[in-house]
């Protein structure tokens, strides 16, 4: 991955910066640039909370390439309030142990690596609360 | 807008081809639509492909789509929508028709998907997703349909049998076509006990990795009087939607809405109603997918797609039969030529020319629904016979 590709994602990924709508309060995850709502284009920063429930989820059995060795793992779909789900990986859960409904938080996470000794990618993950 | 008809239709036989190139399979599909429609010629040429340049490095399909059909130096042009490429490409062929810039026109799709490894091909195929945000955090295509069906199982009782009673009744079709990759039954304990994939979809929920084309030729049905002796197929509507990329952000998880709506705009242009149409082939990807889509069609009320397939209405001999040629899951997924093909299926089936164990008696208007990525793209067509 190169290092723009990567770093552009940086605010999102990181401190989950979010783009508030100022003329109709739609937040957007990852932020835009026209809302979907009410087409403005201006708006502010805010941050996205960290608390949420599991709306649904599947365990990956058949991973990429480059998750193949953390196989099986849950990955869920995460309502965090707002308008606003995330999708990202369930760390610290059994693949038994995770269900629909569940209060979880995100969290900064290793999320992959580029190859052995490669450089690490982060970003966030939930986990149960 | 004018009168269109599809005149010719070609397909070749799916499966893993080691022998047959990309170029190959443009035109050995190509030129089969041309010998059916009885012509040599064609003014444009539309060409479905999701990713030709991962799949084989090769791009630029607009000049090798032409030039291997032996038709330069007609205009070709690659239409890229995802597993819905080939539906867009075809109705990006009947717009020009329609609109009288060009008489005769030919929509081809083609995917070559067995020139990388599994790896190799699920990298591919998650481009269709969102890169970012999905798949960065390593969610696969199984995964994403997983999480519909886990979500529709939970939220309208959607059970682990009717899944699979998904790709009992389409292996039980596609053991009747000559053309399918996988010409087999499955039981309903074979699909529940494959090895899973991504809970609770197991591998027989899913479609498979496939090289394959198809080709149709689309006419002005002025023209097209002259020309053919066939029973004439009249594309009667069409519609195209999308949704946001990303599954998380729909409205709703268990429902396809830019389904629904693309079905909505192809039926209001026919001016039908979906009880009026005799049979429909599907974007059956994973086992979810039929099930949300006839529901989004309105052949089944939204939640409940799992017992109307259970119960039989959507299969061969049912009110309202549902990917007779097999789908996706056991005809093959080939991504750029799938919505093509079932233009193909749609024809044949409505001429009577389908394979003889599987012709429906009544096949006198088809409607074609094809999908990209989780449902952010979709392509609905419905067809007349004349």
């Amino acid at each position: 991955m190169s290092a723009p590709k990567y770093w552009r994602e940086i605010p999102q990924r990181y401190r989950f910066e979010a783009a508030k709508c100022k003329k109709c309060g739609k937040v957007s995850f990852p932020p835009r640039i026209v809302c979907p709502e009410c087409r403005s284009r201006e708006f502010e920063n805010t941050r996205i909370n960290d608390k949420g429930t599991v709306e649904t989820y599947t365990v990956i059995r058949v991973a990429p390439t480059q998750f193949t060795d953390e196989a099986p793992y849950p990955v869920a779909i995460v309502d965090v309030g707002d308008g606003v789900r995330v999708l990202c990986q369930v760390a610290d859960c059994g693949p038994e142990e995770i269900k629909i409904g569940m209060s979880v938080r995100l969290e900064f996470r290793k999320v992959q690596q580029e190859g052995h000794g490669g450089i690490i990618n982060y970003g966030y993950k939930c986990v149960p609360e | 807008m004018r009168d269109v008809a599809v005149i010719g239709v070609g397909m070749n036989k799916w499966g893993e081809l080691w022998e047959t190139s990309l170029r190959d399979l443009i035109a050995q599909s190509a030129l089969m639509a041309l010998d059916d429609a009885g012509i040599e010629e064609v003014e444009a040429m539309y060409i479905g492909c999701m990713s030709s340049g991962l799949f084989t490095d090769q791009e630029h399909l607009g000049s090798m789509g032409p030039d291997y059909s032996g038709i330069c130096p007609v205009p070709g042009t690659r239409v890229e929508s995802a597993c819905a490429s080939g539906g867009a490409a075809f109705r990006s062929a009947y717009m020009h028709v329609a609109s009288g810039m060009a008489d005769i026109v030919m929509a081809a799709g083609v995917e070559k998907m067995t020139d990388v490894d599994g790896g190799g091909a699920t990298f591919a195929l998650a481009t269709a997703a969102d890169q970012e945000y999905e798949v960065y955090n390593g969610v696969t295509f199984p995964g994403l349909y997983a999480m519909m069906a886990n979500h529709h199982m939970k939220k309208y009782g959607t059970t682990r049998d009717q899944l699979a009673q998904v790709s009992v009744k389409n292996h039980y079709n596609g053991a009747k076509n000559s053309l399918a990759q996988f010409r087999m039954e499955v039981s309903l304990d074979q699909v529940k006990n494959a090895v899973m994939v991504s809970d609770p979809l197991t591998l027989l929920d899913c479609s498979p990795i496939t090289d394959g084309s198809a080709a149709v030729i689309l006419c002005s049905m002025d023209k097209a009087k002259s020309l053919t002796k066939k029973r004439l197929v009249k594309v009667i509507g069409s519609g195209h939607a999308s949704d946001t990329i990303q599954l998380a952000q729909r409205e709703d998880l268990s429902s396809l809405k830019s389904t629904a709506i693309a079905a909505k705009q192809a039926l209001d242009m026919a001016g039908r109603k979906i009880n009026d149409i005799n049979f429909a082939e599907v974007h059956d990807c994973f086992s979810i997918a039929e099930i949300m889509v006839i529901e989004a069609l309105g052949i089944a009320a939204q939640g409940k797609g799992g017992p109307a397939t259970a119960d039989g209405t959507t299969a061969m001999t049912g009110k309202f039969p549902v990917n007779v040629s097999g789908g996706l899951k056991s005809k093959g997924h080939p991504v750029g030529a799938t919505g093509v093909a079932q233009i193909v299926e749609l024809t044949k089936q409505i001429r009577g020319e389908a394979d003889k164990d599987r012709q429906l008696k009544k096949a006198d208007i088809g409607l074609a629904q094809n999908m990209g990525g989780s449902g952010a793209s979709s392509v609905v067509h419905i067809l007349e016979g004349m």
